[in-house]
């Protein structure tokens, strides 16, 4: 449901009164629905959603960058419903983003330092990169301020802290063995107020999106796992809803890029995927609103497990996962799968009246038996 | 004794042969017991197994069998979508079945978990099957010891379905000119230098083909490990280059087959308790041995029917005798 | 010595009749086994691959046709010529039932055009108990044919080849009563390569002993029932002294069943799995009590002497024994793997269809031919 509706509002139909920007009514209550549906959220929260969205109190956001490609943000600014343009100017107000805003250098610092100022509590800090701590963390200096420094300075002020991506989520990347900064997740480092970890690489900016209108719709955070990934989008495995799984439960396996069952689309599960110890809802989600098969596995590739501490950029690309399968599928026969017909009521008849005549004919003898008995013992007497 | 109750047979069987004036087309093959430990055998590793079922796959293409349907997929007419026989049977050599307790939530946990398990011919060692035929037709191979079926002995009696702890014989009940199937554990490729299809197949090395020694010793070497310590588990054969790393489970504490029934040359590894699996817990020694060596004490060299058999003709003469004049 | 006579009479009465539309029901239904397999016709699957077929017609149909092996041991191994009456009557059922149960072999086997393989040197093997049973149920058929031959050749009037079979008689008795003992035995050890399979309350190493000696009292006890039974229902008088005086075997053979029954499980320390309450412990405690409860009527001299008793007692006996055979080959055989098994409804028609084949010929052969003794008019 959500992709087809992600589809068809990415056509915008700007003839309509406009609500958002460069967004029709209708489009934008399409909108509205999908977001509810992927929050996990009742459909008849929708209005409530559009209710949140269309306040004209855009809630401040600041974005911070740290150690990372800014590949979150450029995917973000792919987003199509709505797009960047009227995400930053009409339903969030991005105050410090050092990508998107226009002011530089002091300027752009100084806004910061206002914004956070006259928000303290209510701005919502979207953090996107890893945080080094080796050597005093002089791995990343923004503005003369390590990174450390910045992140210990803005954070406890916000309302909520996002970390966007897997490197603001564990480290990414540049964790990675032999991790020559120290680069740590956000939650490692600011540990007294709840981290939000929206990892992927990049991150799908719906998550965000809807992460962001949640905590404004009913001002407080989404039910997270273990790994501080909000369930309704990091609840599923990529393995549960996988359009290749069907070629999974029947055992055909792709062995090679390019060959038959590549081609045919199979199971990658052989070549590395990394969809079954993965949570995400890239199957569902996708990616560039273009519509179906944007996503890796679809485009061909296995899984990289991206979204998952300890498997993206830990494991080996092509090394097999371990499938963990929350709930077993259902297509396997019991140990003790029941076979053979029991008792049918034909057999259960012809048993019953065998039966039942041998006792009747039997008793009757036996009878007829007693008789004969006694009547001898009289002509004996 | 036992060779010589064999010669005892085999002059019984030759005498017969001179006596019928024929000879018969191939020498008879007596029936071998024990397990060589360069014989080929499997190792199935359940807590490396994911249920993907291409050993399923592996074993169909190997042995050009039918896809068959699941008495459920049958109720709701689904046809040729995919293989899912409910159990073992004439076109499925090998079945992925499933324990599950609870929630099922936890792979490899007895409970509240999940556990994938194999069923398939396990190759014992003194193959009760093999002791019970009345015709010969199943036989384990002297130098393999591959138990494999012969069409042309089999008289269908099923005595082999009676005898197997492990229910792997599986007869064609449909058919009127029925056949008796279970895994041969691909000889036909192994005598082509390749592995069993299902080994071929598996991408996780859940199904590992090796000689029984080479297996056996890796797999007490798994029931050692420290779990939750990686491991690069061989896939395919035991001896591959290829290897994929993963966590060590814990196992249970003792390899099933190593002893079951006497022995077998397919060994299993697992988490659950293998009773769970559908893996009986058998003594140490076949049941059909039981059963042989009453008979053979019975009936050594025909001894105790031929004393029977005189006695009674005596007996009979003289009552027969006392008849016979009466008349 | 008391004369043989046919009874004579009109063959095609109305029960013959009944048992007529019976027997073609079953022989078409075997027909249809034929063409479509076994799985057609019965309930039989991998995990109960022995059904009704193998277990009554074949294990305790020869069973309960071991009148004819008791009657021989009795009359003459140990020479007692006073039951020589019962002889050829008893004879006859065994003869039936034997047939039979080949014919029954026959329709079961998946691969019947095989089934000359379990003689042929180069397929047959001495370690199976089934290859013994095979031979020595196929010898004693023909055994049993050639112990009967009298009944025809007297009736026929060969005089010079009744004398010489008669001679040889003796061979054939010995051989008679050899071949039942092994393969009766060997009907037990069958089921000891079922291992775990069965319930230790069954499974015992002691099978073959205990199905030998369950054989022999059903053989007696079947003597006892159908003589009675023949006589009501031929209208004959009861032979009630004969019968009295056999049935008197009868509990000591039961207490000699039960003692080596008990002494094992007690031996392998399985007594407290009696009282288990699960489906080996209730039918072991109906076994016992169908066992017990005759013999103890048997015991007493006045009981014995009472037709009605006899008649009532022999035939719990004979179920006690079939109870016994069908627990250890199906009831209480438990194969696992989810796996179950009840007679469907044309594989039971096919049984009572044969059933009926065998009441039939008994019919016409006491009719017919010299099996029955002379009724003396008082």
């Amino acid at each position: 449901m959500t992709r087809n509706i992600s589809k068809e509002s990415s056509l915008g139909k700007n003839n309509e009164e406009s609500v958002v920007k460069g967004v029709s009514r209708r489009d934008f209550l399409k909108f509205c629905t999908a977001m509810t549906a992927s929050m996990g959220l009742p459909l008849g929260m929708a209005n409530l959603v559009a209710q949140t969205i269309q306040n004209p109190q855009r809630p401040p956001v600041i974005w911070l960058h740290f150690q990372e490609c800014t590949g979150c943000t450029e995917s973000l600014l792919r987003a199509t419903h709505p797009t960047i343009e009227s995400l930053v100017l009409d339903i969030i107000s991005v105050d410090y983003s050092e990508t998107l805003m226009v002011a530089a250098g002091h300027q752009a610092e100084e806004a910061m330092k206002k914004s956070m100022e006259a928000n303290e509590g209510k701005f919502i800090l979207v953090v996107e990169g890893s945080v080094p701590t080796k050597d005093n963390g002089i791995y990343c200096m923004i503005g003369g301020r390590t990174a450390l420094d910045i992140l210990n300075d803005v954070a406890p002020k916000a309302g909520a802290v996002v970390a966007i991506g897997s490197c603001a989520s564990w480290g990414g990347v540049q964790s990675s063995d032999p991790n020559p900064t120290g680069a740590k997740g956000i939650h490692e480092v600011i540990t007294d107020i709840p981290v939000i970890n929206l990892p992927g690489c990049p991150a799908s900016p719906y998550n965000l999106l809807s992460t962001v209108i949640y905590y404004l719709t009913l001002g407080k955070l989404p039910e997270l796992d273990k790994k501080n990934r909000p369930l309704f989008c990091y609840g599923r495995l990529v393995h549960e809803n996988c359009e290749r799984r069907p070629h999974f439960d029947a055992g055909r396996f792709v062995n090679e890029f390019g060959d038959y069952g590549h081609r045919n689309g199979w199971c990658l599960y052989k070549i590395g995927c990394k969809g079954p110890e993965t949570h995400a809802n890239c199957p569902i989600q996708l990616y560039g609103d273009v519509g179906s098969d944007a996503w890796p596995v679809g485009t061909g590739h296995p899984c990289f497990g991206c979204t998952e501490k300890g498997v993206g950029f830990v494991k080996p690309i092509h090394q097999q996962a371990s499938v963990f399968t929350a709930t077993p599928p259902a297509l396997f026969p019991d140990i003790n799968q029941d076979k053979g017909v029991g008792m049918g009521a034909g057999g259960a008849f012809v048993v019953g009246a065998a039966a039942g005549a041998a006792v009747a004919s039997g008793v009757k003898l036996s009878k007829s038996l007693k008789e004969k008995d006694t009547a001898e013992k009289e002509d004996k007497e | 004794m036992n060779i010589e109750r064999r010669d005892f047979f085999k002059i019984l069987s030759a005498g017969a042969v001179t006596a019928v004036g024929a000879k018969p087309a191939h020498a008879r093959k007596w029936q071998h017991r024990g397990r060589n430990n360069d014989a080929p055998a499997i190792l199935y590793d359940a807590t490396l197994c994911i249920g993907c079922k291409t050993c399923e796959v592996g074993c169909k293409k190997a042995n050009n069998l039918e896809v068959e349907h699941s008495s459920l997929d049958e109720w709701h007419g689904v046809k040729n979508v995919w293989d899912s026989a409910d159990d073992l049977s004439t076109s499925s050599y090998i079945k992925m079945k499933l324990y599950k307790n609870g929630s099922g939530a936890v792979k490899d946990q007895e409970k509240d978990g999940f556990s994938f398990m194999r069923s398939a011919c396990m190759h014992c060692a003194e193959p009760d099957c093999q002791s019970v035929c009345p015709t010969s037709a199943l036989l384990k191979d002297p130098k393999t010891g591959i138990v494999t079926w012969n069409v042309d002995a089999c008289c269908g009696c099923r005595y082999c379905q009676v005898a197997c702890p492990f229910e792997v014989p599986k007869f064609e009940f449909d058919k009127a000119f029925p056949k008796l199937q279970k895994c041969f554990l691909c000889n036909h490729r192994i005598a082509e230098g390749k592995i069993p299809g299902c080994c071929e197949a598996c991408p996780t090395g859940a199904t590992l083909y090796g000689t029984y020694e080479e297996l056996l010793v890796e797999a007490k070497k798994r029931i050692g490990m420290e779990e939750g310590k990686t491991y690069d588990f061989p896939v395919n054969r035991v001896d591959s280059d290829r290897r994929e790393t993963q966590k060590v489970k814990k196992y249970n504490s003792y390899v099933y087959g190593e002893k079951e029934g006497g022995g077998t040359q397919y060994i299993v590894l697992a988490s659950v308790p293998y009773e769970k699996l559908g893996l009986p817990k058998l003594p140490p020694y076949s049941s059909s041995g039981k059963s042989e060596k009453l008979q053979h004490t019975l009936y050594a060299y025909l001894i105790s029917p031929a004393v029977l058999f005189g006695g009674l003709m005596v007996a009979a003469y003289r009552s027969t005798k006392k008849e016979n004049k009466e008349e | 010595m008391e004369k043989l006579k046919p009874i004579e009479g009109k063959i095609w009465t109305k029960p013959f009749q009944v048992l007529t539309a019976l027997a073609v029901i079953s022989v078409i239904l075997i027909a249809k086994r034929f063409i479509f397999g076994l799985g057609d016709v019965t309930g039989l699957n991998d995990g109960y691959p022995w059904g009704l077929w193998i277990v009554y017609d074949v294990v305790t149909g020869t069973a309960i046709a071991c009148g004819g092996y008791a009657m021989a041991i009795l009359v003459y191994i140990f020479n007692r010529g006073d039951y020589h009456p019962l002889v050829r009557s008893a004879l006859m059922v065994s003869l039936f039932g034997y047939t039979l149960a080949t014919v029954a072999i026959f329709i079961d086997v998946g691969r019947y055009w095989q089934l000359h393989n379990v003689f042929m040197p180069n397929y047959f093997n001495p370690n199976s108990a089934m290859f013994e049973v095979a031979s020595c149920i196929t010898l004693y058929v023909i055994v049993m044919w050639i112990e009967f031959s009298p009944a025809f050749m007297e009736k026929l009037q060969k005089k010079k080849q009744l004398k010489t079979i008669n001679r040889l008689m003796f061979i054939f008795i010995a051989l008679g009563v050899v071949l039942p003992t092994m393969h009766q035995s060997s009907l037990g050890t069958l089921m000891i390569a079922a291992g775990e399979k069965l319930s230790p309350l069954f499974q015992t190493m002691f099978l073959p002993l205990l199905f030998l000696i369950s054989a022999i009292s059903m053989g007696f006890s079947i003597v006892v029932f159908e003589s009675i039974y023949s006589s009501l229902a031929l209208k004959r008088p009861i032979e009630t002294p004969l019968l009295s005086k056999l049935a008197k075997l009868i509990p000591w053979l039961i207490v000699v069943f039960l003692v080596i029954r008990f002494g094992d499980i007690i031996y392998r320390g399985e007594l407290g799995l009696i009282f288990n309450f699960d489906l080996a412990s209730i039918m072991f405690i109906i076994e016992l009590l169908m066992f017990l409860i005759p013999a103890i009527i048997l015991f007493s001299e006045k009981n014995r002497s009472s037709s009605q008793k006899l008649f009532v007692t022999s035939a719990v006996i004979v179920l006690a024994g079939s109870l016994y055979r069908f627990d250890t080959f199906i009831v209480v055989f438990n194969p696992g793997h989810g796996y179950h098994y009840f007679p469907a409804f044309q594989e039971l028609m096919i049984t009572i269809g044969i059933i009926a084949m065998e009441i039939m010929a008994y019919l016409i052969f006491i009719k017919r031919l010299p099996v029955l003794p002379e009724v003396k008019h008082a």
